[in-house]
This record gives structure tokens, sequence and C-alpha cells, in this order.
């Protein structure tokens, strides 16, 4: 699957982690590229690089202001509404130096302080390649540049103090409040979330609570005032945004050839939605 | 300027009791900019002294509205098949005699068109019988055989290659058959001085030209000098005909307005020309309405009425045309383009009232695409200024930004844009517009060795065809910079032959007596389908492009393998392909003299003819099909630009407007989401997203705050919808009068959802 083009110069497709693990007998061009494989790799644990899927100028959403958002590639969770499959493997991605990145912000520095925004680092899960993530948001704050991370916390354990420490706003999805359904939703545990959240109480960085909203999947009540149960009890938290499920994604579940789980599910209705955010407000937050 | 001191001064102040305007040089000499400068009130609030619109305003605006759905069926409401028009041509007219407070019709009533016949009688012809009237045999007479028209000159003096080009879509849209339009009469000038001073004015001019040997130059100005003069003494008549003395200068506020439109509907009664600009009269009119407001004379009801109720005039100026003419400028736009805002030259915002209370009319009048509201944006402009464009623009998609900045560094602070992107001195400059070449179509040209890529025909001089079987970016690249030379010479040959006639045969008498004796001229030349360019060149760097050939050796189709970088997301490796041929291209029409010696400019604008010459133009090598539309204006090409609006826009601020003087325009939609939750929030993103881009040194953005459902919906149920406004290139039309080809073309467009 070719990765899309950034505008970026970049080390190369990261083709060399698909040959290296579909575990074929190792020839000499099999030999070079896991060799660049494996400098990939030290880089990307190190940070100087990143596997992106792309990038793009928002606005209004993915944090204050208007934003780069950063999409890398890796994501550990197989959420069933996800729209962004193609951003499950890291290998996937397009390998991207931080200096190149870094360049790119330089250039987007009036745009953020004429907006209010910043960069968003989202994915995939950022916190799959946490070195990259926390020299860039030392590269911004160098800058003077807002950093937000959008993440499901899974990974919250991976995230450094100083990553923290340079961190303005998070994002953090709570993909359901109930430990079953999540398991359900996502494939994986709640509980680092719940950790994560924690974490970032404790340390007082502001987070946007989101939750996906899918009929028959996570509307239940009970799941929905857990969810706010969840979320209330982070003083940190300065709103919840309800994000109603959409089927824009399954066009690209389809060309993965990935069974997609949701087709046919429609849209929460107005009603739904309404009665979802009602439960987030009746405990005093925030709710868009 | 010894003439009209005596009669300037004195008549300007203290009469009927009214407080003097401060005194400065304006009254010695035409100066508007100094009576601007001297005069008005900077208004740095927010929106909310803001009045709604009165009974009488309603009421006026409901007897119209119930006139549109009868005009949008039959295409035009009425036509006097029989009258020239002429500034004194047509008794009054009325909408409601009674509740009006701002008259003047371009005919005897409203939505009746006139036909003017000094641009061609053919096109005359045409219109008239496209919408079932009959044809003058008297006036057939008249334009045929004793009265020479503009269009007949012009085809008296085109060159083969002028033809060829024309015929092939090459070059189109020229205003060889309709009235070039682009010229922005100082319509103020009759409200602060009254007409008598503009006379003796311009009989000061006559009397310098008189002293001059007769060379050909000194005869024509003494010419229009005559017809200048003329032409106000008929301006004087027609007001005297709706009641009003404007030989002496405008009083009060409602003299002002009413006196300055009374200048402005003579240019309309007179001229068929494309774009009919009102120029940049917000601050001018609002030192008339703070005295007034000052002495009690009026109130802000009062105030807003009279806006609303000139608004309302503009927005009825019609013209009639033909299906041709719509095709290349759909919708029925007239571009009574009216500049608000921007910084003065002392840093003191030219934000008065009276530019909110002009945007305030999409409120109480409905939203609706003409006056062409455009905001000369700078982010030094008050908060409380950004904040009602912005949330006018999310209510109604009306309004258009330009930068402040650019326009106030090359051209000052009373500068105006005419039509779309075009801005000039206002009374000091006017511009021979010159529609666009298909720069497309010359890259197909240069690979085909000049042949043309649908009719197969010869129309570039030969050239080597390329025969390579992978395109090579550098071989390529040097074919088409020989066809965009040849291009560049035919073109301005071309534009030089129309003006000539334009001003031998349907010279604009009025709005030239409203210009300075000594004017800037600018020869505006124009490329269509940049982005299309860009991306093609782009393929055949970046990808591996192989042409496909038909039996005649044509290429007729290309290939592509891999992926190339393209235009709209803020990528270099392409933009700089954009930059790079534009430059070019400016530079070639820069080697070629220019009637009048007008100034090279160009402009990256499309109007609706992107659509047009999408038709015309074969497949290209960035993979665009045979007939597809290119993007509008600057636009990169739907679809392509996958990084945000504003990474889409930061690509188009790259192109430099110090070799696009003419304009770069750029469309956006966003949906309203994709602003942000709330209103406000909304408001403070368009602001922040307009500031980012102007100062990024971006030139122009029409901004439409749209659902795609919205616009679907409007296809299916027309009627639900009479007021629907979007911008399309650098003008904004009523949805629903667009044909069904071009809404598709604008529901195809990019929606940023984000």
């Amino acid at each position: 699957m070719p990765a899309i083009n950034l505008g970026l110069p970049s080390v190369g497709p990261a083709i060399a982690l698909v040959a290296l693990e579909d575990g074929k007998t190792p020839s000499t061009e099999q030999a070079e590229l896991a060799e660049l494989h494996h400098l990939e790799m030290a880089a990307i644990h190190n940070g100087s690089v990143a596997s992106v899927h792309s990038w793009e100028l928002v606005t209004a959403v993915d944090g204050p202001g208007t934003r780069m958002t950063l999409f890398l590639s890796g994501c550990l969770l197989r959420c069933q509404y996800c729209h962004n499959p193609d951003t499950w493997k890291m290998r996937d991605g397009l390998i991207t130096t931080l200096d190149d990145l870094v360049t790119r912000l330089k250039r987007y520095k009036g745009v953020f302080d004429a907006t209010g925004g910043g960069l968003t680092i989202s994915g995939g899960e950022p916190l799959m390649q946490p070195a990259f993530v926390e020299r860039i948001f030392e590269e911004c704050h160098k800058l003077g540049i807002h950093t937000t991370l959008d993440t499901s916390g899974f990974l919250g354990k991976s995230a450094s103090e100083t990553l923290l420490d340079n961190l303005d706003l998070v994002l953090l999805d709570v993909k359901s409040g109930l430990h079953d359904t999540y398991k359900e939703v996502t494939g994986r545990e709640l509980q680092p979330t719940l950790d994560f959240g924690d974490r970032l109480a404790e340390k007082g960085i502001p987070v946007w609570a989101r939750f996906v909203l899918v009929p028959g999947l996570t509307d239940a009540v009970d799941n929905v005032d857990a969810v706010a149960e969840i979320i209330s009890r982070w003083p940190n938290v300065e709103r919840v945004e309800v994000l109603p499920f959409h089927q824009m994604g399954e066009d690209k579940w389809d060309r993965l050839e990935i069974p997609y789980p949701l087709h046919g599910v429609t849209p929460p209705d107005n009603d739904l939605q309404e009665r979802v955010r009602e439960q987030f407000r009746a405990r005093g937050l925030t709710v868009f | 300027m010894t003439i009209t001191e005596g009669v300037l001064s004195g008549d300007t102040s203290m009469q009927h009791g009214k407080a003097e305007f401060v005194s400065g040089p304006w009254q010695d000499s035409i100066n508007l900019r100094d009576f601007i400068q001297r005069n008005y009130t900077p208004y740095i609030g927010d929106a909310s002294f803001l009045a709604g619109p009165t009974a009488r305003t309603t009421g006026v605006w409901a007897k119209l509205s119930a006139m549109f759905p009868e005009e949008r069926r039959k295409g035009v409401y009425d036509i006097d098949a029989f009258t020239p028009s002429s500034i004194t041509a047509h008794k009054p007219g009325y909408i409601d005699k009674d509740n009006e407070v701002i008259v003047g019709l371009q005919t005897d009533a409203p939505l009746k068109r006139a036909i003017m016949p000094f641009g061609g009688w053919r096109m005359v012809v045409n219109s008239l019988e496209t919408y079932g009237y009959p044809v003058s045999p008297e006036l057939e007479k008249i334009f045929t055989d004793y009265r020479k028209t503009h269009n007949t000159a012009v085809f008296d003096v085109y060159p083969p290659g002028v033809r060829r080009a024309r015929n092939s879509h090459l070059i189109t849209g020229l205003p060889d058959a309709y009235g070039r339009g682009r010229i922005i009469g100082d319509y103020r000038r009759v409200a602060l001085y009254g007409v008598d001073a503009l006379i003796a004015g311009k009989k000061n001019d006559r009397a310098e030209l008189d002293m001059e040997p007769s060379t050909e130059d000194i005869i024509r100005a003494r010419e229009e000098n005559s017809e200048q003069i003329r032409a106000l003494k008929e301006l004087v008549q027609m007001a005297a005909s709706y009641g009003s003395d404007i030989s002496k200068p405008a009083q009060t506020a409602q003299e002002a307005v009413q006196w300055l439109y009374f200048a402005y509907l003579g240019a309309v009664k007179e001229q068929n020309g494309a774009a009919m600009s009102f120029g940049r009269n917000s601050a001018f009119l609002d030192a008339y309405i703070e005295r007034d407001l000052a002495d009690g004379t009026i109130t802000e009801e009062g105030a807003q009425e009279l806006i609303d109720d000139l608004v309302i005039k503009l927005r009825i100026v019609r013209f009639l045309r033909t299906p041709e003419y719509d095709e290349i400028f759909a919708g029925d736009p007239t571009w009574v383009t009216e500049s608000l805002g921007g910084i003065g030259e002392d840093g003191r915002p030219l934000v008065t009232k009276t530019a909110f209370r002009f945007l305030q009319t999409l409120y109480n009048i409905g939203a609706a695409p003409e006056p062409n509201l455009t905001v000369l944006w700078n982010d030094g402009l008050p908060d409380g200024f950004k904040r009602f464009c912005a949330q006018v623009s999310i209510d109604t998609s009306a309004i258009q930004y330009e930068s402040d900045d650019l326009i106030r560094a090359e051209l000052g602070d009373d500068a105006a844009i005419a039509c779309c992107v075009s801005p000039m001195r206002v009374g000091k400059q006017m511009q021979f517009f010159g529609a666009r070449v298909n720069a497309v179509k010359a890259l197909l040209y240069s690979i085909n060795g000049g042949k043309d890529e649908v009719s197969g025909k010869q129309v570039a001089p030969a050239t080597a065809p390329n025969l390579d079987t992978i395109l090579d970016y550098d071989t390529v690249f040097a074919n088409y910079l020989v066809t965009l030379e040849w291009l560049a010479e035919t073109y301005v040959t071309a534009l030089n032959c129309i003006h000539y006639m334009h001003d031998k045969y349907a010279y604009e008498r009025l709005e030239m007596a409203l210009h300075d004796k000594e004017i800037v001229r600018t020869m505006a030349c124009g490329i269509a389908g940049l982005s299309v360019v860009a991306d093609s060149l782009s393929a055949i760097k970046y990808a591996k492009v192989r042409p496909v050939r038909d039996d005649n050796g044509l290429v007729i189709d290309y290939t592509i393998e891999g992926e190339f970088p393209k235009f709209g997301n803020d990528d270099d490796k392409v933009d700089s392909i954009a930059i790079d041929v534009m430059e070019r291209f400016m530079n070639m029409i820069r080697k070629h003299p220019t009637y009048r010696n007008a100034i090279h400019t160009q402009s990256i604008l499309t109007i609706t003819s992107n659509v047009v010459y999408g038709k015309a133009t074969g497949n290209t090598p960035d993979g665009r099909r045979k007939g597809e539309p290119f993007a509008p204006g600057a636009n990169p090409m739907n679809g392509r630009d996958t990084h945000g609006m504003l990474a889409s826009a930061l690509s188009v601020a790259k192109l430099p407007f110090s070799q696009a003087q003419d304009g770069i325009s750029l469309t956006n939609t966003v949906v309203p989401s994709g602003l942000g939750h709330t209103k406000d929030e909304q408001i403070t993103s368009l602001v922040g997203l307009i500031d980012a881009y102007t100062e990024a040194t971006g030139y122009h953005i029409n901004v439409n705050v749209l659902n795609k459902e919205t616009l679907e919906d409007a296809m299916l149920h027309p009627e639900n919808y009479p007021q629907l406004t979007i911008r399309v290139s650098g003008y904004a039309v009523n949805f629903v009068r667009l044909t069904r080809e071009q809404q598709m073309d604008v529901i195809s467009r990019t929606f940023h959802q984000r």
C-alpha cells in the first residue's frame, strides 16, 4: 500500500519492515533491506524519525485554532468504528525525519500564532512512537508552539515525564466506560486509559475527553454513564466531545480488504445524541 | 487646476446650516482621498449599533422579490427592444415611487433590460431572439448600414493568428463581443463637487490640451474630453428628470447617497460593461451620515435605510446578454463591486459605521450576490469589524476578501476592486480587460507540434511534435515555452485590436468623465488552468507519463505510472512549477508593446469560464479527463488538495502578486462544522484563517460556509432557495440561477470538512 505523498523529503518508505516481517529467506537484497530496517527502527526508537501516515492543516478539530495534525502510523487497538484503518500498521507509513517536520512547523508558526493553534499528534496511536513525540514536543516548546496529543491512552505508560512536561493539551478518547464494552469495541483493556487519565489529572494537564457514539455498540445508557463517571473524576477535563459515528471510513476498510464490522449501522440520530450529551451535562461537564 | 479652484471653493460648505467639513486641498482641486482623510470617523466598535430594516425597506424589497421568480423562469423579466440606451434615453422609473428614499432605474421600469447596440448589433439581435422579442428593422439598418459597432470594428483588424487562437478556444472570453467593463468611475466626485465643478475641471483640461500640438494622441484626448463633458451634461438632465439638481454638491446624507447613485446609474445606462464596479464609497458616505447623525437630521434607522435602499438599487442592475456570454460569466453577474475596510496610509482603519451598514444589508434584505461586497482585509483591522465580516461570511457566503497590504503597497489607500480581483486607484486608473488564455491547451499544443488535441488542426506555428515514449520534463518544458511565447504575442495583439476599437466605437464617456485627465492604464492579461498545468508538469517530472497517440500520431491521452506532488498541498516541489510558469508568461507578455502604453499585468482568475475552458480541452498529463472543468482561478484541482483548506490556500499564497497585479483568485468552501462547534468559535476560526492567509501574502479568497447537502437540495428544490448565495470565482451568484452543469461543477469542488 503506497503511502500518500507527504510533501516532505523522507528517508524512504518503510518497506524494509515488510520484508522482514514476511520472514522470507534473506537474499542479499533482503539483507540490505534488513540493515535499512535496523537503521530505521533505531531511528524510530531514538525519535529522530517517525513513521508518518499523513499531515493536514485543520481548523476547529483536534484542538484549538488552526493546527498541523500529524497522523502517525501504528496502533494496537482495533476499534470497530475506526475511520483510519490504514494507520494501523507502522510499516505502512512513510519514514519522515524530525528535522523536516520541524522545518514545516516553523513555516506554520505564523498560522498558529494568528489562529491560536499549534501541533496535534494523532494517528494511529502516537504513543507507539513515544521518543519521537517527546522530541517534537520539546522542539515545539522551544519555538513557542502549542502541543496537543490525540490518544486512546492505552500506551500511556510509554509517555515519559519529559513528554508530559511539554504537553499542553490531551485529546483523550474514552471509547467506553464498561470494561467489557471497551474490549468489544477495541479488542483491548480499559484500565491503561484510566491510569493515564489519572496521571494527567495529577499533573494538571488539560484534557478534552472524546467519546464516539455508535448506535448498538457504545450507546447503552449504563456504558455512557460509566464514561461520564470516569471523566467527571478528572478535574482537568475542560470539555467532552461526543462524536457521532459516521460511515465515511467504510471505503478504507474495503480497500484494505478487511471485513467491516459496522456495515449498515446508521449514524446516531439527534435524539440519541442529545440523550447522551445530557448524560454528560448532568454531571456538570461542558459538552459539545 | 486653476479654473476648478474658483468653482470648487465656497460651494461645499455652510449650506442649509450644515456644519462645515474639515477644509483642505480637496477644495482646490479634485481630491477625494484628501476629503475622506480629513473628514471620516474610524469606527473600532462592534456591530451592536446596527439597525434592522424599516417597514419601507422591507416593502420595496418585497415588491421586487415577487418579480424575481418570473425573471428566473424566463431569463429576463422584460426588455425595451426599441430604445438604444443612453444616459437620458429612458423616462424615470420607480419600484414604488412613494416609498423609495433613493431613486433611479436603468429603464422606465424595474428589471426591464435595455439594448446597448454600440458594442455590437449581432449580440443585440441574438439576445432579443433568445428571449422572444422583436428586432426593430429600423435599428437594424442603423447599426449595420450607418453606424459601425465595436464588434464589427475589432473583426476588421484581427490578424489570422488571433482568429485561429480564438476559434480553437486557446484564447476565449475576449471583450470583442461585449463591453470590456472593469472601469470604475469616481462616482463620489458628483456628490462632493456637483457636476458644474466637474465640467469646469474638464474644460480646464481641455484648455491644456488645446495648447498641445495636434498629434493623434492629443486629438483623441480632445475628442474624449468633449464626449466626457457631453456625458456630464446628460447626467444632470437625467437626475433632473427624477427631480434632483446635481449640478451643485450634495448637502445631506440622503443627497450624497442619491448623487453618488445617479452618477453610477448614468454609467450603467450607457455601458454594458462585463463588470460595472462601484468603487470604495463607505468612508466617503459615512462623513455625510455622521454629520447628519450629529445634527439630529437622521437616526441610525434612517442611515441604514439609505444604505439598504441604495443596495436594493445596486442589486437590480441588469444587462441584456447572450447565452454565449452567460456560459463564461454564469448567473447574470454585474460585479457591482464595493470595497470595504482596509487601513489608511496613516495607520487608521478605513472602517466606518457605514462599512458595517453595507454588510448589514445582507441581513436586512437577505443574502444576495450583488453588490459584490469585498473586504480589504488586514490583520490590523478592528476586531469588531473582523468578527462581523466573518459572521456575515458564515451566515451568507456572500462576501470576499482581498489583501489590503498588497493593494495599499502598490496603489495607496484609495484603491478599489473592479470586477473580482482587479485593484485600481479610483478615478486615476483604468484597465483594458483581457479575459484569459487557456494555458493547459497551450501545453497540449506544445506536445503536439502546435496542433489542436481535439480537432487536429494546426493552430500554433508548426514545431516538431514530441515523439518520446515517456515524456521528458526538460523537453516538454522547453517546447512549452516556445508555444507560450507565440501565445503571448498573439494575445497582446488581440487585446490591442480590441481596446483600440473599444475606445473608438464604445467609449465609456461618463465613467471616464469621472477620472483625472492623466490616468494609468493597465493591459490586463490572464491565465486559466494554472493548477492543471502545474500538476501536469509535476506528473511528467516526478512520475512516468506515457503519451497515447491516435492513428495520425496526435497525442490524445496520457498514462501515468507512480505518484506525483499536486498543487494545493503546500509542497514546493510542485508549487514552484506553478510560480515559474506564471512568472515566465508574465515576462513574455511584457515583451509586446501595448495600445496607449498600458502597463502589462495578468490575473489568475477564470470567473466561471473554467467550465467552458475545460470542456474544450482534451485529456491532460495529470490525469484530468477530456472535457472535465479546470479548477476556478488559481484553485488547486478539486479533490487533490488533501492537506486541509489552509494548506491549499498557502500553495496559492505563494503565487507572487508582483507577477499578477491584476489579481489571483482563490475560492474555498468549508462546511460550518469545519470551523468549530459554536458560532463564536466559528467566527474566531475564520478570522484566524483569513489572517493567516493574508499574512502569508495570500491575495484573494472567496469564503463559502456551506454544506454540500444544502446545494444538492437547492438543485432539487430551487423554489425554496431564491436567495441562496455562493461565491464562485471572484464574485457571488444566486446558486439557483446557474446552469445545471455549473451547479454540478460547484458541488464537485472540494468541501473542506476541517
